[in-house]
């Protein structure tokens, strides 16, 4: 029996609107898991039930073994972090991350032996009797860190908690959220729909569609193998890369190899244990080369520069390509390559329902 | 291309109608290299906040200028003196070779497109493409405004809802007829202040480089104001780095990138940042407060250092186990942390005294606590006078 388990869960608002349409789901003890998704997916209204800041208007939430589905968020034990909010300027750093516990009514005694604990565990004892002022904008976040995860609930659940943090802080509050959930083996609920960040910090992603679960797997399960169109898009910067085609049966290649065709019968290759049919192929812009004799021609339309990688933009006859190559390899406008898919990183989608075959 | 000057000005003749129904880009005020926009010694003082100092930057006839920087680094204040929405208190603003600095911001002819989509919510898309061609004054005939609405429509992908209500429409799609609404004026010199970032991540990927795209099209100069450091570096035909109201360097995404002026302009591009370590010179290396040798150092200048690497320029090699042959050594790093990010991972690491990030190819087999022997890439290692905050010449590759 998983530590958390969503069982049939579903939330259908007052107006009709399905925002949950029945998720299975369990979450082991000391797993970080990341409900990922486009914004009204569902992934708040879920983390929501699981708080008990919504009732769910069906299925079951069972935590540890109990079934907390209709009970009052305060009696479910989870801590619910909404942002790492800045901290309060005239408070010391024992009393910042005090703050919450007081609130709760913690006696004196237990709030401190709890802060001694948290500041101990997160290397900021030393910093204790400082205010906020005097700290560097890293251990700044780290004491909101503390603050935000000094009551030891059975689950935190972070509903975007980056969210107003500019693009340095929140790669440095990944980490410090991924060290201290190492650290510390809290489980964890995090809803995001940054799938960078949901793959940084996810033990297994989640992802959400509709109101409905597309895809659960570790972060390479989704980004390498992903179920559907939707998810190979939604996961990777940029998303994956489509041709629309037909499998044949292969001619020479062994049992089971198929041809796909497309581009008019221009473009050929084989597919591992494809059936025939139409289809689409999914490729990722890391598993695309240039070469010679590669199947697919194309002129180049637009290079990204990233620093560290080149996004190049290749137009092909069967339609737009990106491939990545290291940032020193420059390709002009207009040059015309040829492409080769890295057979062991091809997807390949049912044309019509675009899930995984 | 055609250098003929298309004046289309307010009240001016509008271009002639065949340029648009072939599906041609209008012709820009002049091509090539020369300058379009020179913006000389201008400053700018916005009550207590001196928000512009001595700013001299060109874009050329043909170019996608960047101006890069923080929140408050003057980069509004920049595109709106530009725009002739704000006088500067000093220099001046030329255009196309003429001293604009005293012309009307509607004289000027530029187009400015805002972070907020800012349409008429009411209107139509069609409505809202229409308005600004049909301002008093412009005199343009029906039949053209309906073609330049068809070419911007379909250059932009959003001929399917014309006659939709702006206010039914998506944030990626509004954006696109915020655009459109700039170019159907086909100006002189495009301003663009943040128009991505209200725009979730995916679509700003998509119209990143669809602008690119577009502008290159256009072949009309833009000059982009961004915080966003991906937009930036992908975008950007030239960038300029704004700071505290300065211009810290100017240079192409590549010169920026791999040889920056100084640690300030360093931290401002890469994701994850530049790794600076303070380095001191001993037994022929630069070494850390902790001893440990980074690369060669030459016996001349000063003796401190601070040194700027790259993530993607360490390899965390762990090849040879500890004790092999050779002068490998006991390994000098622990991993802390490893972040996956689909192409490529990245590993947070305890070395040389600091925390350190190293970038690897992604099928990386690390995991935290494993031992590293990092060594850095010596070549593309940039030094800093920790002192003047100047960049200085590399050591080279002789490692």
């Amino acid at each position: 029996m998983s530590f958390l388990a969503l069982e049939g869960l579903e939330k259908t608002y007052a107006d009709g609107t399905r925002a949950v349409r029945g998720i299975d789901l369990g979450i082991e003890e000391g797993e970080l898991i990341v409900l990922l998704g486009p914004s009204g997916c569902g992934k708040t209204t879920t983390l929501r039930m699981i708080a008990g800041l919504e009732l769910a208007t069906g299925g079951a939430i069972r935590l540890a073994g109990r079934d907390v589905t209709s009970l009052r968020p305060s009696r479910r034990d989870v801590g619910m972090v909404f942002q790492f909010y800045a901290l309060y300027p005239h408070l010391t750093v024992r009393e910042n991350i005090a703050f919450p516990l007081r609130a709760a009514g913690v006696s004196p005694a237990e709030v401190s032996s709890r802060v001694d604990a948290v500041a101990a565990r997160m290397d900021l004892v030393r910093l204790l009797p400082r205010y906020p002022k005097q700290l560097a904008g890293g251990d700044q976040q780290k004491v909101s860190l503390a603050r935000a995860i000094v009551r030891r609930p059975a689950i935190y659940l972070m509903d975007e908690p980056l969210g107003t943090l500019d693009a340095d802080q929140r790669l440095a509050m990944r980490e410090l959220i991924r060290a201290e959930q190492l650290a510390s083996k809290v489980t964890t609920i995090y809803v995001t729909h940054d799938q960078e960040e949901a793959m940084s910090l996810a033990d297994r992603i989640v992802v959400m569609e509709g109101g409905r679960i597309r895809q659960v797997g570790t972060p390479a399960e989704v980004y390498d193998r992903p179920a559907s169109r939707f998810v190979a898009t939604f996961v990777g910067s940029p998303g994956m890369n489509f041709i629309a085609g037909e499998v044949v049966p292969g001619a020479a290649g062994p049992a089971g190899e198929g041809t796909f065709v497309a581009a008019q019968g221009k473009v050929r290759i084989d597919v591992p244990s494809a059936r025939p049919g139409e289809v689409t192929l999914g490729i990722r812009c890391e598993h695309v080369y240039e070469d010679p004799l590669g199947p697919i021609a194309g002129s180049v339309v637009t290079e990204e520069y990233l620093g560290n990688a080149s996004n190049v933009h290749v137009e092909t006859e069967a339609g737009r390509l990106i491939m990545r190559t290291d940032s020193q390899s420059r390709r002009p406008r207009g040059s015309t390559v040829r492409l080769r898919l890295d057979p062991g990183y091809i997807s390949v989608f049912d044309a019509r329902t675009e899930e995984r075959l | 291309m055609s250098a003929r000057a298309v004046d289309v000005r307010d009240g001016a003749a509008p271009p002639a109608a065949g340029d648009v129904s072939r599906g041609e880009p209008p012709a820009p005020a002049a091509a090539g290299d020369a300058a379009f926009l020179s913006v000389r010694g201008v400053s700018k003082r916005l009550g207590h906040t001196q928000a512009l100092r001595d700013i001299d930057l060109d874009a050329r006839a043909d170019e996608l200028l960047v101006v890069l920087g923080p929140t408050g680094a003057g980069k509004t204040t920049l595109l709106r003196t530009i725009a002739g929405l704000e006088t500067p208190d000093a220099g001046s603003v030329g255009m196309a070779g003429q001293d604009v600095t005293a012309v009307e911001p509607a004289a000027r002819d530029v187009a400015l497109v805002f972070q907020n989509f800012s349409l008429y919510p009411r209107w139509s898309v069609r409505r809202n493409l229409e308005f600004p061609l049909r301002a008093p004054g412009r005199n343009i005939a029906e039949a053209e405004i309906q073609r330049r609405i068809g070419w911007a429509a379909e250059i932009l992908k959003i001929s399917r809802f014309l006659d939709r209500e702006a206010s039914r429409l998506s944030g990626g799609e509004m954006q696109r007829v915020a655009i459109g609404r700039a170019i159907v004026r086909r100006p002189r010199l495009f301003l663009m202040d943040e128009p991505l970032t209200n725009l979730d991540a995916k679509l700003r990927e998509a119209l990143r480089v669809e602008l690119v795209e577009l502008r290159r099209t256009l072949r009309t100069p833009m000059v982009f104001v961004t915080h966003d450091q991906a937009e930036a570096l992908s975008m950007a035909d030239r960038i300029v780095v704004l700071s505290e109201g300065r211009i810290l360097q100017t240079g192409t995404p590549r010169e920026i990138y791999e040889r920056p002026v100084s640690p300030i302009v360093a931290l401002q591009l890469g994701q994850p940042a530049i790794n600076l370590l303070r380095v001191r010179r001993a037994g022929g290396h630069w070494v850390t407060a902790d001893g440990t040798p980074l690369m060669p150092a030459l016996p001349t200048g000063p003796g401190e250092r601070l040194l700027g690497i790259r993530p993607e320029d360490i390899t965390p090699d762990t090849a040879a186990p500890a004790g092999a042959p050779g002068d490998a050594g006991e390994p000098s790093g622990v991993v802390k942390i490893v972040e996956y990010i689909g192409p490529t991972t990245t590993l947070l690491c305890e070395w040389a005294g600091a925390r350190v990030h190293i970038m690897i190819p992604r099928r990386g087999q690390l995991r935290p606590g494993d031992r590293i022997r990092p060594r850095i890439d010596a070549a593309r290692a940039v030094l800093f006078d920790v002192a003047s905050d100047t960049k200085l010449p590399s050591t080279g590759g002789s490692a």
